[in-house]
């Protein structure tokens, strides 16, 4: 049984890292959005769905023009990722405007926020579902496969107790992205001036509107970056899996908002750990499950065993992984 | 000249009044303190100036310019920051970046900018770390630096929220407090920093203060509130000998049996 399980660790490893990447960046959305509004945006799941439909219909337009053959898939690629990542991020601060601000401004209880959000949620599956309809008679849209190439990772050959692993040319390409993502990500907001604003704003938002900070548009800013790269990430999944549809971001959205309370909610770094890690976690239990349980139980208990993981690690330590524990104001 | 002019301010809680008629005048490059018994409205008075609290009525004029109706984050960037009676640093951030927070307005690096890193972008914020540090030289915290903030002791977080406050540069500081909780010796080197302030960055100050002992000292000028309203003014020799003020401090009887 161990045997097993070692001999497909490649390939786990492959596949819940690029699960796991996925889950972190968006991940970041929830956690960024919390951490300064205390508001559980649950709207933010189906803006990476919006963000996967905008570059299929990006990728789609290219196709139709045929600059798919005439450029470099790459850098149809990064075309395709930025315009859905600036449209997304303009989707994110036009929804917080729109729907969230009022309700700040008269100091609506955080309840009614977070009903709003799952309402804005709903409108963006049925609006993205309702166009993707009309254009094309389907809303289960197939994505034109650029980077399926597929690659085999030899680690059999430098590890005899291992087996091969294959992935595909996107692998490469999500990893590459999301990375790039999250440390440009931690460097703003650690070092520049509108990622230092953000943190004093969810720190106390009054103190620091007091030092001349213009809480309004941290918060604009906040979830323009947000949407940004959740929107890009739903390129990503698209490119990676293939097929999309208006519902992708439910599930995920859940989970990426799983992985930001294990990684502790409002810390950035927490949520990029606590995606990874969730998605890693998922990956083992599809692989190994039916194996340790003699076929009791398939691959698709892997959300229940990767949710057990998560309220154990809650129970012990309710914070999450990277949070801190609140000290009651006095 | 006065840089700051406070007409007939009013605030009323419901049916409570915080404070009622009060005016002010006070002169550019002056020490003014404001000072009265717990609750008689000092605090409600700042948090006007600061535009926290919207005035029921009355004005707030700064180089002739009124103040009433802007967010607090507009009357910071005209030129009035703060401090707070119960210090309210960003604990979690570092004594450096709670000092470049306060810098936020005068880096002028648009977000876009900042989100593609623009060349000249960094090099703003690379001469903001140095004057964020020559601020920390000044109120004597450079030693701390990449401190987190809510790990300094009590008298440095109180001058931390002094480097903060004037990091933007502002033309009138309020000071709510300042001394409040600090040994002799801590006040002293506060006392210090207040004439520095006023005499080498040009600021004007406005302190609410208990510490009779420094508020004589250093003040120009003194207003006396009680139950909101403005019951004395005048320099401190005028006001140690006010009746009033005698009173509402002590009570009726501590004039008489005198």
């Amino acid at each position: 049984m161990l045997a097993h399980i070692i001999q497909n660790l490649p390939q786990v490893l492959i596949d819940g890292l690029t699960l796991g990447v996925v889950y972190a960046v968006v991940a970041i959305g929830y956690t960024m959005v919390y951490g300064i509004l205390e508001l559980i945006n649950f709207a933010h799941g189906d803006v990476f769905m919006t963000g996967s439909f905008i570059g299929a219909t990006v990728l789609f337009l290219f196709m139709g023009m045929g600059f798919l053959t005439a450029l470099p898939a790459l850098i149809v690629f990064l075309i395709v990722i930025i315009i859905a990542g600036i449209a997304t991020g303009l989707l994110g601060v036009g929804i917080e405007r729109v729907a969230y601000r009022p309700l700040r401004r008269k100091n609506a209880p955080k309840l009614i926020a977070l009903i709003t959000s799952i309402g804005i949620s709903f409108v963006l599956e049925d609006s993205v579902r309702f166009i993707a309809e009309l254009k094309t008679g389907n809303y289960i849209v197939t994505a034109p496969s650029i980077f399926n190439h597929r690659f085999t990772l030899s680690a059999h050959d430098w590890f005899p107790f291992f087996n091969n692993a294959t992935f595909q040319g996107s692998f490469i390409l999500v990893l590459a992205v999301t990375v790039v993502m999250l440390v440009s990500l931690d460097l703003f907001v650690n070092k520049t001036k509108w990622g230092m604003a953000m943190r004093a704003v969810a720190q106390d938002r009054d103190t620091a509107s007091l030092m001349t900070i213009n809480v309004n548009r941290v918060i604009s800013v906040t979830f323009f970056i947000g949407s940004a790269l959740g929107g890009a990430t739903g390129v990503l999944f698209m490119i990676q899996y293939g097929t999309i549809d208006p519902y992708i971001g439910f599930i995920l959205g859940i989970k990426a908002f799983t992985a930001a309370v294990l990684g502790g909610i409002g810390n950035i770094r927490g949520a990029m750990f606590g995606g990874v890690m969730l998605g890693l976690l998922e990956m083992f239990a599809a692989a190994n499950l039916s194996i340790i349980t003699h076929g009791a139980m398939g691959a698709e208990y892997k959300d229940v065993f990767a949710f057990i993981i998560l309220i154990l690690v809650l129970i012990f330590k309710p914070e999450g992984l990277f949070g801190k524990a609140v000290v009651e104001k006095v | 000249m006065n840089i700051l002019e406070v007409n007939h301010l009013t605030k009323k809680f419901g049916g409570l009044t915080a404070t009622s008629d009060i005016t002010m005048n006070i002169e550019k490059n002056s020490i003014t303190a404001v000072i009265g018994p717990n609750g008689a409205g000092k605090t409600t008075f700042f948090n006007m100036i600061t535009a926290v609290y919207k005035p029921t009525s009355g004005d707030i004029l700064l180089n002739g310019k009124s103040l009433v109706g802007l967010k607090p984050h507009q009357v910071s960037q005209f030129g009035i920051t703060r401090t707070f009676q119960n210090i309210r640093l960003f604990n979690d951030m570092t004594v450096l970046e709670n000092v470049l927070v306060g810098m936020h307005q005068n880096l002028k690096s648009h977000w876009v900018g900042t989100l593609l890193q623009l060349p000249h972008i960094r090099r703003i914020e690379e001469n903001a770390k140095i004057e964020a540090y020559d601020i920390l030289k000044y109120v004597g915290l450079d030693k701390y630096t990449n401190e987190n903030a809510g790990n300094l002791a009590y008298g440095a977080q109180r001058r931390l929220e002094i480097g903060r406050a004037i990091a933007a540069k502002p033309k009138i500081l309020l000071l709510d407090e300042p001394a409040a909780g600090m040994n002799p010796k801590e006040t002293d080197r506060l006392t210090q920093l207040i004439y520095d302030l006023r005499t080498k960055l040009d600021v004007t100050i406005i302190l609410i203060e208990h510490d009779m002992k420094l508020v004589m000292k250093i003040s120009d000028f003194i207003y006396v509130l009680d139950h909101g309203e403005l019951i004395a003014s005048g320099k401190p020799e005028e006001i140690r000998s006010n009746k009033r003020v005698i009173e509402a401090y002590l009570g009726k009887g501590a004039v008489a049996n005198d």
